[in-house]
């Protein structure tokens, strides 16, 4: 399936935003058949159709001294930040082309992070019920427990968010994503917020290794994997 | 007159959230235009209309839930005598 790669590096929201839209258009005008939008945000908070906010739990003027906008935004989910140590995915697919099916779409999404985060070297789960990508903080040698529907392991320990996943569809296209935290940077950030309207501890790929972590390595990997083992290469699993 | 459904959006989801109509009752619209956006946990799904015509009737408002299969309006058919 030929896909268009966008890396747009460091873009703020609004014009990302816009060129998400754009590239939708295109893909349902038929222009392109399918595009992976990959950048960073300035920092910024975003929230989806399910929203709260209550959810964003610093002030206004907290937010404009840290000069973070707000957007509500179109896609699935609560409330979520972004920032310049995220990798942020905008795959722009038909799934007219693959399966008419959102839960599968999503599954897609996160055996996508997962394999990216594998080739890291990081053990990172999915949890039953909820949409996203965990790691459990405890580096032990024991038997990974089973993912409970609660972030929580069944040994009790917190699970922490390592990415997030948000998305909208519009006559099967998909637009908006994933967002992968992998650097250390503005993590603190996250603490505006009640992410995803839960109460979630992030972490990041630079936490879990214990070091220094490349995003242009990641997006390599992430480009690499996408083409080589995913769903959406129309080779997968999902025709 | 058409009925507008929510179609089957994937596996294991039953219904979702009307999150916004983008036109109002008496509005024309036109075939595969946005009409309605709904919302599961994670995902928001646009509706295009069925066809090109008059939205007659809404159903269902913004905030309330629609099960797959289920009428969310009715369309008065532009060809419709």
């Amino acid at each position: 399936m030929d896909i268009k790669l966008f890396d747009l590096g460091l873009a703020d929201f609004q014009s990302a935003w816009d060129f998400q839209k754009s590239v939708l258009l295109r893909v349902k005008q038929k222009e392109l058949s399918s595009a992976l939008i990959l950048c960073r945000h300035l920092p910024v908070i975003t929230l989806g159709r399910s929203g709260k906010r209550e959810n964003i739990l610093a002030g206004d003027s907290q937010l404009k001294r840290l000069n973070i906008k707000t957007y509500e935004v179109e896609r699935g989910g609560d409330v979520t930040y972004h920032g310049p140590g995220q990798l942020c995915i905008y795959p722009v697919i038909n799934l007219a082309n693959f399966k008419k099916d959102i839960n599968w779409y999503l599954r897609s999404l996160e055996a996508l992070l997962l394999d990216v985060l594998s080739d890291f070297g990081i053990k990172a789960q999915t949890q039953s019920g909820l949409t996203g990508i965990w790691v459990n903080p405890v580096r032990s040698k024991l038997p990974r427990a089973t993912a409970a529907p609660t972030a929580e392991t069944s040994d009790g320990v917190k699970q922490k968010k390592i990415a997030s996943i948000g998305i909208a569809i519009k006559n099967w296209i998909t637009f908006h994503g994933a967002s992968l935290n992998v650097k250390n940077d503005n993590l603190a950030n996250f603490s505006l917020i009640r992410p995803c309207g839960m109460d979630i501890i992030m972490t990041s790929m630079e936490s879990v290794v214990g070091g220094e972590v490349k995003i242009d390595k990641v997006k390599e990997i992430l480009i690499r994997r996408w083409y080589e083992a995913s769903n959406f290469t129309g080779t997968g699993r999902g025709n | 007159m058409k009925q507008v459904i929510l179609p089957e959006l994937g596996e294991g989801i039953e219904g979702a959230n009307i999150t916004f109509w983008y036109f109002k009752e008496g509005d024309s619209v036109k075939e595969g235009e946005d009409l309605v956006e709904v919302a599961t946990d994670k995902a928001t799904f646009n509706l295009p209309s069925p066809c090109s015509g008059t939205l007659k009737q809404i159903l269902l408002n913004e905030g309330e839930a629609v099960k797959v299969g289920e009428v969310l309006a009715i369309i008065e058919e532009e060809s419709s005598p």
